[in-house]
């Protein structure tokens, strides 16, 4: 069996849809900065009320553009880890390999035709011992957050 | 504004405000585009008011559109996987697909319950009938395997079998909500669709177990009892199962648990009842050892014990113990491994794996407690014995 074997589709891809808005919304974020930076290029050329005027509406632009620049890029990362995250994941599993008479173990990857208690060749070590599957498993490292309750 | 006086229609509208925008951006004050924005928070506001739920019932459909994508790909997956499974191991000589196809679609009716005296015979029945359709089914379809193989294919058809009705399931809620444009279809399917992703993606990663005969977590409780067993002569009990008698901290220990190396659950209920009236119910203690489903937060492998039938599935198996055990006055113990649904059906874990020595300990301790030297005891392995020899 192939290690970490993993099967995924490389047809399936964001929807044109989801794109369209991201799209849209990323254009509104650059004109939002742009006029930003406009209004802050005014500002500076300005004077009294209109200088302070110029500057927050600058400012406020400015964090719209932020905030949309954000959260679509967000959705666009969302979207990209929701396509990579379609992967059917194949463990990798090992079998244990022991002779009860001298006690040497050996961990191999798991063969077809494998089950607990199969008997197979002799031991290299002592001829007239069968050596036995006694184990077959699969190692996973925990991703699970850890909480304090 | 005077931008857009004169403007008849949205698009004429549109292309006059983008054409004029860049020549009168130095002629707007910023005062003007602070109200401009005002404005505009409070269009969003109102807009919000009126179609807020709606906006949400979108995201929700979104979402669980989203997972509807994901699961058609796994039930593919896994259609694809059963396929290449059975031409492998049982070198059909047609195209097995449309058998497959036509397995996937099978259903299992429930006995009528509005007179529920004797229902139970009834419903192991109609399991009885099912599960030698399947088998009858595998073997068609893969005419050069043999018994075991047969059993895990049985398995792996029966995984996909549950991806196919899951996916349906949802996409039925799916395409009902967006019809009704309710909120609360679509509210309902999207809150129990975490769990049901879990489920759908232990099911996807049994498949290759079934297809390759690995043990699984649910075979914790066989795999208990394959290592009390071992070395000793064993002889086969009806339905699946398989018995041997063993000498247990000074007790007689029979050993019950279903037939492996296949994929095979075998029916602990027949087997019970069957050892326990051979001994004319003299019987000092049953223990029953299952995996069982472990709650967040509760770590994989953990053993616990209790009182009572471990057992899962329809609940016929569960009845004919109780009943047979409340007959003779017998007492039953249950020691569990725990493992979350995903555990349970994909290959076993290490931690389950390790957690055998602990659960025959336990047993050990019990039945010195409970029983006396020279009794005999029932000690059931259940679960699903595949990748599990005896």
């Amino acid at each position: 069996m192939a290690q970490n074997e993993q099967t995924s589709t490389s047809t399936r891809k964001i929807s044109t849809y989801v794109s369209l808005i991201i799209g849209i919304v990323m254009a509104l974020a650059i004109t939002a900065f742009l006029l930003a930076a406009y209004l802050a290029y005014t500002g500076s050329t300005a004077t009294g009320s209109t200088r302070t005027g110029d500057y927050s509406a600058a400012g406020i632009l400015a964090i719209i553009g932020l905030i949309a620049l954000t959260m679509s890029s967000f959705t666009l990362f969302q979207s990209r880890r929701q396509v990579a995250e379609m992967k059917i994941e194949i463990p990798k599993v090992m079998t244990t390999v022991e002779c009860r008479k001298c006690g040497t173990k050996t961990v191999r990857e798991f063969q077809r035709g494998d089950f607990v208690y199969k008997e197979l060749d002799p031991c290299p070590k002592c001829p007239d011992q069968k050596q036995m599957l006694t184990a077959i498993y699969k190692e996973v490292k925990e991703k699970e957050k850890t909480y304090s309750v | 504004m005077s931008l857009i006086t004169g403007s008849d229609s949205g698009t004429r509208l549109l292309f006059s405000l983008l054409a004029v925008l860049p020549v009168h951006l130095d002629q707007v004050s910023s005062n003007q585009w602070l109200t401009y924005i005002s404005l505009l928070s409070y269009v969003f506001f109102i807009v919000l008011i009126f179609y807020g739920q709606r906006i949400q019932m979108y995201v929700m459909i979104r979402e669980v559109e989203n997972s509807l994508h994901k699961l058609k790909y796994i039930k593919e997956e896994g259609r694809k996987i059963t396929i290449e499974a059975i031409k492998e191991i049982g070198k059909p000589t047609a195209d097995p697909s449309t058998r497959v196809d036509r397995f996937l679609e099978y259903f299992t009716i429930a006995p009528q319950n509005m007179d529920p005296a004797g229902i139970v015979y009834k419903l192991d029945h109609i399991l009885d009938v099912r599960d030698d359709r399947m088998k009858d089914e595998v073997k068609l379809m893969a005419p050069a395997s043999d018994e075991v193989q047969v059993n895990n294919l049985e398995n792996t058809l029966e995984a996909a079998m549950a991806l196919n009705f899951i996916y349906k399931v949802i996409r039925h809620y799916y395409i009902q909500g967006k019809k009704t444009l309710s909120l609360y279809v679509i509210m309902q399917i999207q809150m129990i669709l975490p769990m049901v992703m879990k489920e759908a993606e232990a099911y996807a990663s049994a498949l290759k177990a079934f297809a390759y005969g690995q043990p699984i977590g649910d075979g914790a409780g066989p795999l208990v009892a394959a290592k009390l067993m071992h070395g000793y002569e064993t002889r086969k009990l009806q339905k699946d199962c398989v018995m041997a008698t063993v000498p247990f901290a000074g007790r007689t220990a029979l050993v019950i648990k279903a037939e492996g190396p296949g994929g095979n659950v075998g029916k602990p209920g027949d087997a019970v009842e069957t050892v326990i009236e051979e001994n004319e119910g003299k019987i000092g203690m049953v223990v029953m050892i299952d995996a069982g489903l472990k709650l967040e937060g509760e770590t994989v492998g953990e053993v616990a014990e209790g009182i009572g039938a471990a057992i899962g599935g329809p609940g016929v198996d569960q009845y004919k113990i109780e009943d047979k055990l409340t007959k003779y006055k017998i007492p039953i113990m249950a020691v569990i491994i725990k493992e979350d649904i995903g555990d349970a059906v994909s290959p076993m874990r290490k931690e389950i794996n390790d957690a055998v020595d602990p659960v025959i300990e336990r047993v050990r301790n019990v039945v010195l407690e409970r029983t006396k030297e020279g009794d005999k005891i029932i000690i059931v392995g259940v679960g699903n014995s595949i990748g599990v020899g005896q």
